[in-house]
């Protein structure tokens, strides 16, 4: 039987909490920034115009077919000299934490832009003639009638791929970057109590986890009814 | 008000409209009738585009739908359309599916719109409804909303494209006397419908299609007096036995 070493659990405690708010960071970032991109891509996708969907469809495949630990280690090792021009980061800025936010950010809307194709699929060809009878536009009608209806569907869906979404943050462990289970690991390694903190941060992920499944069972509960 | 002059669309190689000419003149009801697969709904989309076509052209209060310069959406913000399938928008409350376009297309203001709307809910009865949502309303309730909705952009004309067919037959008549009212308030109307006791109430013309191909146009009494076709007589006595 382990004995979990809980006095150096709560000393160690701030700066789990700093990596957390790592953690944090990554998931809200490429939540935001996938889920506007995802619905960008799942329109180029069913767009009409061939050479569009061919851009986008290409994305996601490419995406979907490398594993994210690739994803992550490129966009740190090849791509931070770009990124900071691009971006106009200033210098002090941490590149690794920039680089995750990106990779993240482009791997996931490639898995949110099929979920959200999927709910504007759902949302029958009618609903658009009737916004476009009306005299909307076709991107009024998409915004105020299509996507709404379509992201209500599929919600139990995207807060599913976001609680992968956070396990996999733990992932920017091989780029160096101090998120939560990265700086357990560190603070393990230092006084010697790695299974204790390894144990403890498990439970976190697992306690946060089970909560956001929760909501989708009653979201599913919800939507089904 | 609409003019359709020999319009033909082609899906692949299969015709299925051929030449089609009729026209609606203002304050005019014609009722576009015909077996399944005659090709009405087609036709009747279009006159605000929702359909494309190959040839031909149609005018609407003027515009040619083809026409280079013509603003789409605008054209349509003219002419109302109503569903067989209600279509109305879901996530929107009764009153939010009769402002948004109002709002977005109009430019009105949200009070504006909702006040409108709610005058035009009177119109059809359902008041008392403005802030329910559209699935807990009955099918008959729905396609009023609809009608409703359809008039809140203050259109020129409205087109039905088979708005009762849908529809438990308990409920038919709620929706027609709505449209009858409309027709006799002056609505410049194209409808395509089975309901020929309708036709008969308020039309001036009837336009009998059959394989994508405009059989008759006629005046609506000589129509159901003389139907000249064979086509049209043998769908009259199928239709006029229910």
């Amino acid at each position: 039987m382990i004995q979990i070493s809980w006095h150096d659990i709560l000393s160690a405690l701030p700066a789990l909490w700093r990596g957390a708010i790592v953690s944090l960071q990554i998931t809200l970032v490429a939540l935001i920034v996938g889920i506007i991109l995802g619905c960008l891509l799942a329109l180029l996708r069913l767009s009409s115009s061939k050479p569009l969907a061919m851009v986008a469809t290409a994305y996601v495949t490419i995406f979907r077919s490398i594993p994210l630990v690739m994803v992550l280690l490129w966009f740190y090792l090849i791509a931070p000299q770009f990124l900071k021009a691009l971006l106009h980061l200033p210098p002090n800025i941490d590149v690794r934490l920039a680089s995750a936010f990106v990779a993240f950010s482009l791997f996931e809307a490639a898995y949110y832009a099929e979920i959200i194709r999927a709910g504007i699929q759902s949302v029958g060809r009618g609903q658009l003639n009737a916004g476009l009878a009306l005299g909307l536009s076709y991107l009024q009608t998409v915004q105020f009638v299509i996507l709404p209806q379509a992201i209500r569907v599929v919600t139990p869906l995207l807060v599913t791929q976001a609680i992968i979404l956070l396990q996999d943050t733990s992932l920017v462990y091989v780029i160096g970057l101090a998120d939560f289970f990265r700086m357990a690991v560190n603070i393990g390694d230092r006084d010697g109590t790695t299974i204790d903190m390894i144990l403890f941060v498990g439970a976190c992920y697992f306690a946060v986890c089970g909560i956001l499944s929760a909501i989708v069972k009653l979201l599913q509960a919800k939507t089904s009814r | 008000m609409i003019e359709i002059n020999r319009v033909s669309k082609w899906y692949g190689d299969f015709q299925v409209l051929t030449e089609c000419s009729t026209r609606v003149a203002k304050g005019e009801v014609v009722v576009v009738c015909g077996p399944s697969g005659s090709g009405k709904s087609t036709l009747i989309k279009t006159v605000n585009g929702l359909e494309t076509f190959q040839g031909g052209e149609v005018i609407v209060d003027g515009q040619s739908l083809r026409g280079k310069q013509t603003n789409l959406s605008r054209l349509r913000s003219k002419v109302g359309m109503v569903f067989q399938h209600f279509e109305l928008f879901p996530h929107l409350s009764i009153l939010g599916n009769l402002s948004l376009a109002q709002i977005k297309v109009l430019g009105r203001s949200e009070k504006e719109a909702a006040a409108n709307g709610l005058v035009l809910l009177e119109r059809v009865g359902l008041t008392a409804h403005a802030d329910k949502y559209p699935l807990q309303l009955s099918g008959g309730q729905q396609q009023r909303v609809a009608i409703a909705r359809a008039l809140s952009m203050d259109p020129v004309a409205m087109l039905f494209d088979e708005p009762t067919s849908a529809l438990d037959p308990e409920m038919v008549n709620e929706v027609l006397d709505v449209m009858i009212k409309l027709a006799r308030g002056g609505m410049t109307m194209m409808c395509v419908t089975h309901e020929m006791g309708f036709a008969k109430k308020v039309a001036d013309r009837v336009v009998f299609m059959d394989k994508g191909v405009i059989v008759e146009d006629e005046d609506k009494d000589e129509f159901f007096a003389h139907p000249k076709s064979s086509r049209a007589r043998e769908f009259l006595s199928k239709v006029l036995q229910n």
